[in-house]
Formats: structure tokens, sequence, C-alpha cells
């Protein structure tokens, strides 16, 4: 590409070697997990300081040239695709731990920094950083923050956006703002939440001050089994209406449980219809109280069996399986294709109704595993890319969970983000006039509009045309991070 | 699906969208009024007033979900009794300081009482809005679900936005349990030591929910099954308090009925890191704090005193209660000074929302 030799020699000046223009050494960078769509970057930085990014981005501002920030690369949707043209600002060399404080319950880092190594951090302090996405040992909490991450453990601690309390913002301009407060009070409007989730639109996270959490002192897990997923399904919502509030609640239905069982050999009911996994932590005396309710619900739910983990042995051989699922699903076929729609727990037992009716629909196998407490689904479409039209078949399937996820009053995506792989299904979700303030929001935090465009945010042009533009998702990359 | 009787309601939107658009177009300036019980936190608004509070009614309402979605003029006081009766509620135990206060005034406000330190803010439980805004338009942000990724978090950045971005129409929020028991403990102890306890008690995961300072005399309630509470209260310490006194207590801190509170003339609201509380309650006697010392309340103290107090420690200075003044007079800012390049993010947001500028000109900064 003829990349202007002004802005090279301008970027060199502040980069020095953190400057990578050998094609070869770029295309290292050309996707995040989704590996479906791949783009090599024309110019990547890798800034070791903050005055780095500040320059990077008032370089790229005079020159127009548009940037995509990017963490450790592991999300789902595409955020960090690269931009044809701009820029790739890669921010893993930002990787310190700046503070920890148990007495103040925080830590501020730099956004390189991983999700795990936070926890880490603090356990010697008998502390932990709660959003536990299932790539924590590699994801970057700057990309947290662009993502809103979840994890499995959001109904009773939140997602990213509960355990953020202010970030360090560079803007395309360069400015440095802080929004938040480590008192999670700052003043003004609450900025943070909108750059929370924001996929890198309104400006570049150089630092991240976490709220840690006590570890729980006593943690205990209950597998029920169930010979019809739709009386599992309603046991979810009996569970919550009782007054639990589980620490983590996760359903998987035949399919996901014999893969799983194949895979992770944890002792799964392989009769089973479907199953849940009801996680309860807190005090001793609280755990004892909520243990013995849950299970009394479960079984009056409809349970044929409940079992507890009886020691910290069964009980990480039993979260194997289903921290394993991706991957054994994975091993059913040659491709598979995992949705994100996340719906109002009341309708579970209906929308998975609906799934399996879709499959038959559309040809194609469907195994369910997801955060049920959150009624955040992960439907796994099973296809064969290499197969007539099966590819063409998974993302109409795909689609059509995403209408009937929105249909019921849900969203397109609970967690993994909008990136460029639902761009199409924001149209169903959104109208015009929200869309358009959504432009708009990105345009108050960057004039030029040059961070992360056409990312997250459909154009209104786009969704006259979807229909004709649904997009596929497929094989994961980082295979050896347990997805779910 | 749980049927709940829902209060009846009144839907009144177009009506408001009509009176909008007219003011937008006459560029003439409205004060959102819910049921007007938090006047005097932010700056006095000079405009005609924009009632609200005839669109009201929860809309939706399912125990199970641990949802409620209710019109912005719901009253406060209609949605905790309803939740009540599910035995759910507002974890972050909202002050409505008046019986007519109103669902979208506790969110546009975004305060928190006392179990804020514990249970987090008014934001943290936001799900979902529609947004009347400054032209007209009627928008729908996030949705009646826990996890929501998709658009901008736009439900969030209502809570706290003092009305100045538009009308929040609906909201729906995420609602908890009530706890299966509680116990409120009462001890004498020096600000210093009572900081340390209580950073000591949150660290170790004991279940404090709220926590009161003021001369020299700490309150705490701890929530939990009651074999939890036996067995933490000797780590805390302090004589029980009977449970209606202790319910009391705690309806008085929030709702500032408590002494400390009736007896101030103005009160400047201090948020600061936690450690440093004990500091500044040493160097005003007529102060008070909260949230395990993260809130720290003064009493009567001048604007040049609580605002260096407050960047002394790294915290911020708000003039919660103004004194009473000639009404000619001007106060002044009220909230924490933005810097320059922050402050222009704000107009450039509210532009977003209010192009015109017309609603609640003025309530959160003299230029906004």
């Amino acid at each position: 590409m003829g990349t202007d030799p002004q802005l090279l020699a301008e970027l060199r000046a502040v980069l020095g070697p953190g400057l990578l223009v050998d094609p070869a050494a770029c295309v290292a960078f050309e996707c995040d997990a989704l590996t479906t769509h791949r783009q090599s970057p024309d110019l990547v930085a890798l800034p070791q300081t903050v005055e780095q990014v500040q320059a990077v981005l008032r370089t790229c501002c005079r020159h127009s040239v548009p940037v995509v920030a990017r963490g450790s690369g592991t999300g789902l949707s595409g955020g960090a695709l690269p931009i044809a043209g701009g820029l790739l600002l890669v921010l893993s060399r930002l990787d310190r731990i700046l503070e920890v404080d148990p007495r103040r319950g925080l830590a501020r880092v730099q956004p390189g920094v991983t999700n795990l190594a936070v926890s880490a951090a603090a356990a010697p302090h008998g502390l932990y950083y709660a959003p536990d996405p299932s790539s924590q040992v590699a994801c970057s909490v700057g990309g947290n923050v662009a993502e809103n991450s979840g994890g499995v453990h959001c109904l009773k601690y939140g997602l990213t956006v509960h355990n953020v309390l202010a970030v360090k913002l560079v803007t395309m301009t360069g400015d440095v703002l802080t929004l938040g407060a480590e008192t999670g009070e700052a003043p003004g409007l609450n900025l943070l939440a909108a750059v929370i989730g924001s996929e890198g639109l309104l400006g570049v996270v150089v630092e991240v001050t976490v709220r840690l959490l006590p570890l729980p002192r006593r943690v205990e897990l209950l597998l029920a089994a169930f010979d019809d997923v739709g009386r599992c399904a309603d046991a979810v919502g009996q569970v919550i209406a009782a007054g639990i509030v589980p620490a983590g609640l996760e359903m998987m239905d035949a399919p996901a449980i014999r893969a799983a069982e194949a895979f992770a050999h944890c002792g799964y009911p392989l009769d089973a219809a479907a199953l849940l996994l009801c996680e309860v932590d807190g005090l001793p005396e609280d755990v004892d109280d909520e243990l013995a309710r849950a299970r009394a619900v479960l079984i009056a739910a409809g349970a044929t069996s409940v079992r507890t983990a009886q020691d910290a042995g069964e009980r990480k051989r039993m979260w194997s399986g289903r921290k394993s699922a991706f991957p054994a699903v994975g091993r059913l076929a040659p491709d598979y294709y995992c949705m994100d729609g996340t719906i109002p727990r009341r309708h579970l037992a209906a929308v998975l109704a609906e799934i399996a009716a879709l499959a038959r629909v559309h040809r194609l196998a469907v195994a369910n595993v997801f955060h049920a407490g959150d009624g955040n689904l992960h439907p796994l479409i099973l296809f064969d890319a290499g197969r007539d039209d099966e590819l063409a078949r998974a993302e109409a399937f795909g689609a059509a969970i995403l209408e009937a996820c929105v249909a019921v009053g849900g969203t397109v995506t609970g967690e993994h983000g909008v990136g460029v792989e639902k761009l199409g299904p924001m149209c169903t979700q959104f109208g015009a006039a929200e869309l358009a303030a959504f432009h708009a929001l990105k345009l108050a935090f960057d004039p030029p509009g040059l961070l992360n465009p056409g990312k997250a945010v459909p154009t209104l042009a786009r969704c006259a045309d979807y229909g004709a533009m649904k997009v596929h998702g497929g094989r994961l990359p980082h295979s050896h991070l347990p997805r779910f | 699906m749980t049927v709940v009787d829902l209060p009846p309601g009144e839907d009144i939107r177009d009506e408001l969208a009509a009176r909008v658009r007219a003011a937008s177009a006459s560029q003439t300036p409205l004060r959102i009024v819910g049921g007007d019980t938090k006047r005097g936190y932010g700056r006095e608004v000079v405009a005609e007033g924009l009632a609200v509070h005839g669109h009201r009614g929860v809309l939706r309402y399912d125990p199970a979900e641990l949802i409620l979605t209710a019109r912005c003029g719901t009253r406060l006081a209609e949605v905790e009794a309803l939740l009540a009766r599910h035995g759910q509620r507002l974890p972050f135990e909202p002050p409505s300081f008046g019986p007519a206060a109103t669902v979208g005034g506790m969110v546009a406000a975004g305060l928190a009482g006392p179990a804020r330190a514990a249970r987090g803010p008014v934001r943290d439980y936001v799900l979902g809005t529609t947004l009347l805004a400054g032209d007209g338009r009627i928008l729908r942000f996030g949705g009646e679900g826990m996890k929501n990724v998709a658009g901008y978090d736009v439900s969030r950045l209502l809570a706290g936005s003092l009305g100045v971005l538009g009308v929040i129409l609906e909201v729906s929020l995420k609602v908890l349990p009530v706890p299966a028991g509680t116990s409120t403990l009462r001890r004498r102890i020096d600000a210093a030591d009572a900081v340390a306890l209580l950073a000591d008690t949150t660290q170790r995961g004991l279940p404090l929910s709220a926590s009161f300072w003021h001369a020299g005399e700490l309150t705490v309630r701890l929530e939990g099954a009651d074999a939890a509470l036996a067995a933490v209260a000797p780590a805390v310490g302090g004589e029980p308090l009977a449970p209606a006194a202790a319910r009391d207590f705690w309806h008085d801190v929030r709702e500032q009925r408590h002494p400390f509170f009736t007896a101030a003339r103005s009160l400047w609201r201090l948020t600061l890191p936690a450690t440093a509380a004990a500091q500044v309650v040493r160097d005003v006697p007529q102060s008070a704090f909260e949230w395990n010392g993260a809130q720290v309340w003064l009493a009567d103290a001048g604007s040049s005193a609580a605002t260096t107090l407050a960047r002394a420690y790294a915290g911020d200075a708000t003039l919660f209660r103004r004194p009473v003044v000639d009404a000619t007079t001007d106060v002044g800012e009220v909230f924490p000074s933005l810097p320059p390049a922050l402050l222009e993010l704000h107009r450039a947001v509210k532009r977003v929302f209010d192009p015109a500028g017309i609603l609640n000109p003025g309530r959160m900064y003299a230029d906004l």
C-alpha cells in the first residue's frame, strides 16, 4: 500500500521499533477470534506508554487515518478486525499492574493486563476480580472494557460495567479524560457507562480501575438432571423466584451433555434431557441455607436427580464438562456457529422449543449450553462449511434464532458484542432513531469519526439492505481456551 | 410466570412528547418535575415546569425475572410496597425525600442510600429505558434482560443525568430478594478505628450492608441468613438494636431525618477514598460518614473548606443542601467542576439528546 511517507516518519518518530509496517509482521494481527473475517493491517502500533498512545492518535487524527484498538484479540465478534488503510493500535505492551490496594478494595491496571492476572495479583489479599469471561487467561482488561465482558458469575456479581470504577480514556484528538472515580461517584454525567461496551468506537482506554471483591469463604455446586428440557428451563426461574441468587446457574441440553461427557468424562447423567449446574457461594452459614433451599426447589421443579459435589475435586470435575462444552461440541461437526442472544428468563422454555423447531426447518443440529440464570443463550449450530449450502443454512438458522430472541424482548448479543458480526441483526433490534442517536453519540466522543469506524452500529443504509448481508461466524481460534 | 397484581397506570407520553416538541420549536426551557422532592439537589432551574407524575404505572413485574418496568411518574413508595409483597426490593435503598418521589426522579437523581457501599449505585440496576429526547424523539435503549451489549449503554448513562439529556419515560430495573435476616449493631468508636474496622470487615467478606458514623458512634447493618449473622456479629462487635429501632434508624439515615441531618442548615457531600474519611471528620466537628467512609457529610461548612478538604484527599465535594438564601442569590456551581475537555464532552453529549438545550438547563452545571 502507498502509506504516506510523512505519516510513516511521524509514527516512527513516536514509536521507533514499536511500529510494524512489514506485511509479514502485520499479518499476525489480521483477525481476532472471529476468523471468518480477515484484513491484514497496513500499520501496527505497539505503544508502551500513554504518551505514545496520545501521539499516535494525534498523528492519525491529523492524517485522517482510521484507528482500531486491539487487546489480546480474543473477541468473538470482529471488534478488533483491522480496517484497510488504517492503523491497528495494539495495547498489549501496556501491561503493568499499577496498584493493588486491599484496604480501598481496588486495583489500577493498564489495558493490556490479562483478566486473570488481576485476580492473581489480588489473591494474596484474599480478593479477586469478579468478571470471568471464558478466555480470562488470555483476554485483556482493556478488551473486557470495550466489550463489557461477562462470564459465568454475572447474575450475582455483574458484568464488567458493574466492576469497573474508572478509566483513563484517550480521545481521537489525543486528550486524556478520566471517566468515573475510584469512589464510584464521579461528578457529571455517567459517561463511563457509555464507554464500557463501546467496542473501541469512543476512545482508547489506557488505564482501568477495577473493584476487587473478597474471595467467597465457601462454594458449593449442585447438578440437577431433568428428563424434559422445558421443565429444566422453568426450574431456572423457580430457583430465582425462591429468593436464591446463585453465583452461577448454567444449563446444558442432551447433545451438549453427551458431547461434554465424551470429551471431559465429568460424570454427567447421559440419560438426562437437560441439566442445571447451580453454584452458591458466600459465608458458610449462608451457603448452607441457600443450598438446602435450592435443592428443595429443584426437586419440586421436577428434577430426576440432584447431586451436590462432595469436594473441591468433584466440583472442578462437574464444572469441567460445562467449561469444555464448546470444544466438545466442536468435535461433533467440522464447523459450529455460536450465537449469543439473551432473553427474559420466563421465555427460556419457549425459545428453546423454537430453536429445536428451527433446527428441523434448517436441517442442522444444534447444541445448547448457556448462562441460564442470565437468560443468555449460546446455541451452537453444527454444520460443515465444505458441504453444499450448509454455511448458508447455518447463517439463516442463526439469524432466525436472534430474531426469535428480539421478538420476546431480548437482545442479539448478551456478552460477545456486535463488532462486524451482528451489524445485520442490530437492525432487527433497533429502529432508525436509536441507530441515529448511537452514531451521533459516537461523533460527540470522536468528532472525526476515525475510531473503529463501521463496527458495532450499522448504518441506516446497511439496515435497508439487511437480509442479503447476514454474516458468518465459525471456527474459533485460540482453541486451547475454553469457551462458555 | 407468577401473576402479580399491578397498580393501575396512565400513559401520557404523547402529550409529554407534544409539549417537548413545542418547547423545542419555541426554544422554551423546561424544568422536568416528578414528585418535586429533590428540587434542592443540583442547581435551581428557572423554567416552565413539565409535570411528568401523570405518566405512571408499573408495566411489568415478574418476581422470577428480578426485573420491574415502570413509567416514570410511578411513586417510589408504590414500587417499594409492591416489591416488598414479593420479598424483593430495590437493592440500592434510594432516598425518597418525600412521599411524592417518583421512579423517574430516583433514576434521574441517581442517589442511593445506606446500602450503596455493599450493593452498588442506582446505575448498576438500570437495564433499559425509554427516553423522551429534547426534540420530542422517543428512543428505546437496553431492555428487560440481565445482559445486553447491543448498542451503547445509554440507559445507564441516564442514571444521575438530572434530566439534562431527556425525560426518562420508562425504566426497567433489576431488583433482588430481601435477605433472610438482618441485624444492626452499635458501638462507641473513634473515626479512625471505625474506618479500619469497616475496611477489615469488608475485605473479609462479612455481610456488611450499611454503616453510619457520627460523633464517636458507629452503627452497622449486617444482612444474611440468621445463622450467618450470629456467627459474624462478634467479629464486628457492638450492641444489637431492636428490629423496629434498627428499621427506623436506617430509614432516618436514608431520608436524612437523623438529627445530624435535620440540624444542618447546609450540607456538603464528600465522596472520598474510604481510607481518608477519618482525617476529614477529624478536621470538621459537624460531620458524619456512611458507606464505610466513602461518603462523608459536612454540616454548615464553607464552600472553600469543603472543596479544599475533598481535593486534599483526592475526592469530590458537592453542595448537597443549599443554605437558605435570598431567592435572587446565585449560589454558583454545586457540583465539582469538570476539566475543560470533559465539560466540552458533556456539552456534546447533551446536544445529541437535547439539541435545543431546553431540558433542565443549568441543573447540573451552569453551562450545560
